[in-house]
């Protein structure tokens, strides 16, 4: 099996930039069900397959409801897995993500980003893995492709974390990160095999010292399940910066500290977050506008579960005014980000406004997120940037 | 006690908290001393799980491992394919669900299994409903059973259609092995089990398994009801082997369908009308295999 020592520079899609980190990181098992637009991530790994450039068991389940259930099986017997998926198929996947977490299977996902039904609709928005920020998964936003393949080899590393040991969603926009071709440098196996130790779990189903995994827990014990769980989300917090620097210092690129990324954000007195390809829009803007002497900056959210309040705390502290951009609406209420945002920052001046934008794949351009810093600018309240 | 020609060993160990005369454990009992220690059991939600596993206890001596009701046969299959990553080619990958998990909920997940000639033994025990629900009606459900979502009702008598052929469906798959079996017969379910872990693919047991509570039946009748059912052909034993099907066990003298009925608190509600369509449904059910017996009649692709 050949194996690529050097770096090389390609331009590839966010999809494939997955895929080819995924193969440097070595699952084992893959077990994969096609959804638009994360169906390039399987049909490339299944090309690595079938043409015996990697070594794993594609799994070609009927749902991703087996997709999810299979990455169980293969983690509860102690190896490294990997899947993708979207939308719909991330739903279906809904029962058994919390089982993955709740069991500890540091077990690697990656979601193109896809609105729920209905209507059915293809493109992006952030419903589908925002939708699921409550099931004890770590979830990882990107706004690159470079981003997306340097992820997903971090998020093995987090996962495995032993105070961590939680599953970790990759997170990049359907179409608008999937399908968009970017350069991206892939590293060399060697490098990533250094930074990526091989996976040795302590416990997993072995005749020769049997274990039973998924029990039955009572109203006595199931608490307590849930608090080491929470427990392992707060350590989560420290750990995601100190891979993201280790990362930085093995191959020369780094996110922020891991969690956020500021931009501008030292002596701004207004300014926008939010998470994905909207961040990459939102410098444009931001750049605009210090040009014409407005002191606006951004904040990328890369982290949104576990929630980084410390860090948004921070960078908000000296703010006047915040423009929240939900890709997702929490119907009935607010966006679930501007939700979050307003509980975190409760307690200081700044204001929060949260702005419902990109539904269904529809644009979010720089007019649309000027227009929303403007509205803050003013002291007006946040509205749907249709 | 251990039963003459059986594994001493247990491997699901007594104390767990099914009912007494619970034909379900009994079946898995004896089902883990014919798999033997080289296995790993991947189980569906239902009583089993709940009775063997109330956390921080367990009844299994063997890796056993449960995720959720509708997918042991996914779970399984990752297993499998974690087991073939290490080079294990040893380990037996045992799915077990009861027939709400195998024959409704999870029917998806076992027919893609199977399609993907999973190295497995997929497990239906059939006590004929959800009994760890609370006894509601499934698509296993024996014709004119009461349960309690199919009531003797005054207008619709109990459960109104036949049960789902899954053996054959899972048969047509193109299954190498697959077999009935029953707790009225011990050493044919521990040969049959032997014998579909030695096929490199999937294979597929229907096991008959009475329910004390679900069946309104006395706790010292299991096996005697289990019997009744062989013997007046409601439960047929037989395997179809490379497409031919064979009984294993036919009853000597066929005896009449209601004196299994009689016995059973579910069915008290049935009419000299209904026992005669039950009779009937039994007959034709029987008439079937006896027509296939012998003829190649499932093509093989696993």
């Amino acid at each position: 099996m050949a194996e690529k020592e050097k770096a090389e520079k390609v331009v590839i899609s966010g999809a494939d930039a997955i895929a080819c980190a995924v193969k440097l990181c070595r699952p084992k098992v893959l077990p994969m069900y096609p959804i638009t637009p994360s169906t390039l991530v399987p049909e490339r790994l299944s090309e690595f397959v079938f043409n015996g450039e990697m070594k794993a068991e594609m799994i070609h389940v009927e749902s991703e409801h087996s997709a999810a259930s299979a990455l169980y099986g293969a983690y509860a017997t102690g190896v490294r897995g990997f899947t993708a998926t979207a939308s719909q198929g991330l739903a279906l996947m809904h029962e058994i993500l919390p089982i993955i977490s709740a069991s500890r299977f540091p077990a690697v996902m990656a979601v193109a980003n896809r609105t729920l039904s209905g209507p059915l609709n293809i493109w992006n928005d952030h419903s589908d893995a925002v939708s699921e920020r409550d099931q004890g998964w770590i979830q990882l936003y990107c706004e690159s492709a470079q981003e997306a393949f340097d992820t997903t080899i971090m998020a093995y590393k987090i996962a495995e974390t032993e105070r961590v040991s939680l599953p970790v969603m990759v997170c990049i926009d359907g179409f608008a990160l999937s399908h968009v071709y970017e350069p991206v440098q892939i590293e060399g196996q060697s490098k990533v095999d250094a930074f990526l130790p091989p996976y040795k779990p302590h416990n997993f189903l072995d005749t020769s010292d049997p274990k039973t995994f998924g029990a039955v827990a009572f109203p006595n014990s199931f608490f307590e399940f849930h608090e080491a769980e929470e427990m392992a989300m707060q350590e989560a917090l420290k750990v995601i910066p100190k891979v993201n620097e280790e990362f930085g210092k093995a191959f020369g690129r780094k996110y922020g500290d891991g969690l956020v990324e500021l931009v501008e954000m030292k002596n701004a007195e207004y300014a926008l977050i939010g998470m994905g390809t909207l961040v990459g829009t939102s410098r444009v803007v931001v750049e605009e506008m210090r040009k014409q002497g407005e002191k606006v900056g951004l904040i990328k959210l890369k982290c949104l579960r576990p929630f980084p309040k410390d860090e948004i705390l921070q960078a908000c502290k000296k703010l006047k005014g915040l423009a929240v951009i939900d890709r997702h609406a929490s119907l009935g209420y607010e966006g679930a980000l501007t939700i979050d945002l307003k509980a975190a920052l409760k307690d200081e001046k700044v204001k929060v406004e949260g702005f419902v934008a990109g539904l269904g794949g529809r644009d979010i351009d720089v007019k649309r997120l000027r227009a929303a810093v403007e509205t803050i600018m003013k002291g007006e309240k946040g509205y749907w940037l249709k | 006690m251990a039963i003459i020609g059986f594994e001493e060993k247990e491997f699901f160990a007594s104390g767990h908290r099914a009912c007494a005369g619970c034909g379900e454990a009994l079946a898995l009992r004896h089902i883990m001393k014919a798999a033997g220690e080289k296995t790993i059991v991947a189980m569906a939600t239902g009583c089993m799980e709940v009775v063997s596993t109330p956390y921080p206890e367990t009844a299994w001596k063997v890796p056993w491992v449960h995720c959720a009701f509708e997918n042991a046969a996914a779970v399984a299959s990752g297993v499998r394919a974690a087991l073939n990553m290490k080079g294990d080619k040893e380990t037996n990958v045992i799915a077990i669900g009861g027939d709400g998990a195998s024959f409704d909920i999870g029917f998806g997940a076992l027919s893609g299994a199977i399609e993907r000639g999973t190295k497995f033994l997929y497990i239906a025990t059939d006590n004929e409903a959800y009994m760890n629900t609370g006894i509601q009606r499934s698509g296993a459900t024996f014709p004119y059973a009461a349960t309690t979502t199919s009531p003797a009702g005054k207008i619709i008598p109990g459960k109104q259609q036949p049960k789902k052929p899954l053996p054959f469906i899972v048969a047509s798959h193109g299954v190498k092995y697959v077999a009935s079996a029953s707790v009225a017969n011990l050493p044919d379910l521990k040969a049959k089990v032997q014998k579909a872990l030695k096929v490199n693919g999937p294979t597929f047991l229907h096991v008959y398994v009475p329910c004390i509570p679900g069946w309104k039946i006395d706790s010292s009748t299991t096996i005697e009801i289990a019997r009744k059912a062989v013997e007046t052909n409601v439960f047929p034993l037989y395997e179809i082997e490379d497409g031919v099907l064979k009984f294993t066990q036919k009853p000597a003298e066929k005896k009449q369908v209601e004196s299994y009925l009689i016995m059973q608190g579910r069915f008290k509600h049935l009419t000299p009308e209904l026992v005669k369509k039950i009779q009937g449904y039994v007959d034709a059910r029987f008439a079937f295999l006896e027509g296939i017996e012998g003829k190649k009649c499932f093509d093989v692709l696993y």
